[in-house]
């Protein structure tokens, strides 16, 4: 695979919700393509679609206008276990209502990797206990899920996503009742697997901060429908970040850093 | 992999235990070296006649009806993500049980009850299949994602309201009829396994639908973790919620065909063997098949037994062991 062939391309899709009077068309003819090595996060105000995209490019609906291509080829062309291998997603709700080991929920993301009536081997164990280690939960292989606090429980989701291991990583607002260390070391750990494994990622965050220090790409959402994009320090600006929030927000140099302070 | 081979022989070798315990009690008395005379050669004494003709496939009908019944439980779980769900909560017994009295009411004979039994469970679980067509249609995981009602307590409640019409429906029958038939109409209603001969079809279907859900188990897995879950790591859900629903049912309809709705097979067995053997359904399924045979069919032994020459209802021993159990599960649900 070339460096810079799309792990997934949007070609002026447009996405809507509800129906009759109450419809309403969250994305209006985008256009964007996230390529090996990029972490593109979306911002946005709460409602404003950031879900509703998430979910057409990881072929939970269709788009109204427009297609979306992954790895070249149209969505639904592909077997669902086929598009799997080539595409993550991460969920915002997750719901428990029966117990389960943290290894086997980790596991379950080795699932596309095998067939009909195999069993999970060796390798696939490693990679499960490595992505567990990767979001600090190494010794909680063995704990049940329905223990877990919300934060723990959100890391072993993002664990299965890791075990997956596809090049394109979807994940909606992956830092849900995460603390600060691990918002960082998850991000670090996405950071790292799109700098030097060429992985894709586009996620959706509401920490300014850290989308401004880990991104290299945003994709913003402003109330008035408009969608921007592109590198971050050029398009993370005060008057962008008003027009999509609707609050001023001052941008400082800090410590080395971009920070982005709520006025 | 060997962990699961093992709880499969193991819980086999107790299946067999229980069947051996099964043609030895009742009320003439036959020798452990008469059973495998009766099981070569019926024909030749009177052991081999009431061992190949009355407990033998009795027993198999048992085991298999109790197979069934956890079997469906299970799927029913995962179908609808609810832990207290059984093979009933969508309603199948209550239209099974309206076929089967009618049946009785018109005086029809044993195999016209079972038909009528048959005949009833489809209808209601073409019915339910009907009214929640929705939650089984494509559409649904889209309107699942854009943040609509969960597929689940839909469909639970369709079946759930359908049990209760059916039950109103079981009462004015019991009510309007005459009072000669009413003792055989409480014991099918409480499953009964009197003078059942006709084990095959169950015993086929138990295997058959061991082998489909077992190729399934690992897409149930990722059910149980959500729909968008388990779709975005490559099941298709909508296909896998009509082939699950399909196979409970139909193994419900069976189950309670044989022996008339036994209660709390479908639901304690399938929990205890989650407590003792985790939840992957590769080893539950199998499992559950197993175990609920083995224990429907000491629940027979003992209901045509502790009362001899009485014959109890097996649903009533099946609830005098269900309801602690399940309360047991439930208080251990909480801590």
């Amino acid at each position: 695979m070339s460096a810079q062939q799309a792990l997934i391309e949007c070609a002026g899709i447009t996405l809507g919700v509800g129906e009759g009077a109450g419809a309403r068309t969250l994305v209006r003819e985008l256009n964007l393509t996230v390529r090996p090595g990029e972490l593109w996060c979306m911002l946005g105000a709460n409602g404003v679609g950031k879900t509703t995209l998430l979910h057409a490019l990881a072929g939970l609906r269709v788009a109204q206008a427009g297609g979306v291509r992954l790895q070249g080829e149209a969505l639904g062309r592909r077997s669902l276990a086929q598009e799997a291998r080539l595409r993550g997603f991460l969920p915002q709700l997750l719901h428990d209502a029966f117990s389960a080991s943290v290894l086997e929920v980790v596991m379950m993301g080795r699932y596309p990797h095998l067939s009909r009536w195999q069993w999970e081997g060796e390798g696939d164990r490693d990679a499960a206990l490595g992505a567990l280690a990767a979001v600090d939960l190494q010794g909680f292989a063995g704990r049940d899920v329905l223990t877990l606090s919300g934060g723990e429980r959100q890391r072993v989701a993002i664990a299965a996503l890791l075990a997956q291991d596809a090049p394109l990583l979807l994940l909606d607002e992956p830092l849900t009742h995460l603390d600060l260390r691990h918002q960082v070391q998850v991000l670090r750990h996405l950071g790292g697997l799109a700098a030097n494994r060429g992985k894709g990622v586009l996620m959706s965050l509401h920490d300014l901060n850290l989308v401004a220090r880990f991104a290299s790409h945003v994709l913003i959402f402003t109330a008035d429908g408009a969608l921007l994009q592109g590198p971050v320090a050029q398009v993370m600006t005060e008057q962008v970040l008003y027009e999509a929030f609707g609050h001023r927000v001052i941008k400082v140099e800090a410590a080395g850093q971009t920070l982005f302070v709520a006025e | 992999m060997r962990r699961a081979v093992l709880i499969w022989l193991a819980l086999a070798a107790a299946a067999v235990a229980a069947l051996g315990i099964a043609l030895l009690s009742g009320s003439s008395r036959i020798l452990p070296a008469e059973i495998w005379q009766g099981l070569v050669d019926p024909g030749q004494s009177l052991a081999g006649d009431v061992i190949g003709k009355l407990r033998l496939p009795r027993a198999l009908a048992a085991f298999a009806a109790g197979g069934l019944l956890a079997l469906a439980g299970a799927l029913m779980q995962v179908l609808l993500r609810n832990p207290l769900a059984d093979p009933y909560v969508l309603g199948f017994s209550g239209g099974a049980a309206v076929g089967a009295l009618g049946a009785m009411l018109a005086g029809l004979g044993a195999v016209f009850v079972n038909l009528g039994a048959a005949a009833g469970a489809l209808a209601a679980i073409v019915l339910v299949f009907g009214l929640a067509k929705r939650d089984f249609a494509r559409q649904q995981l889209q309107a699942q994602a854009a943040g609509a009602l969960d597929a689940s307590p839909r469909l639970l409640l369709t079946g759930v309201i359908l049990g209760s019409g059916w039950s109103a429906i079981i009462a004015l029958m019991l009510t309007l009829g005459p009072e000669a038939k009413l003792r055989g109409m409480l014991f099918w209603l409480m499953g009964d396994l009197n003078g059942v001969d006709n084990w095959m079809p169950a015993m086929a279907m138990l295997l058959l639908v061991v082998v489909l859900a077992y190729a399934r188990a690992r897409e149930l897995n990722l059910m149980l973790r959500g729909e968008i879950v388990a779709h975005a790591l490559g099941v298709d859900v909508t296909a896998l919620r009509r082939r699950i629903y399909l196979l409970a049912s139909i193994a419900t309809a069976l189950a309670v065909t044989t022996g008339g709705s036994i209660g709390f097979i479908g639901l304690v067995v399938p929990h205890a063997l989650r407590l003792l053997f985790g939840n992957d359904q590769r080893v539950l399924l199998p499992a559950c098949a197993l175990a609920g045979g083995t224990l429907l069919l000491l629940a027979d032994t003992a209901a045509r037994t502790v009362v001899a020459p009485m014959q109890l209802p097996v649903g009533v021993i099946m609830a005098i062991i269900g309801v602690p159990s399940f309360v047991f599960l439930l208080m251990r649900r909480r801590t």
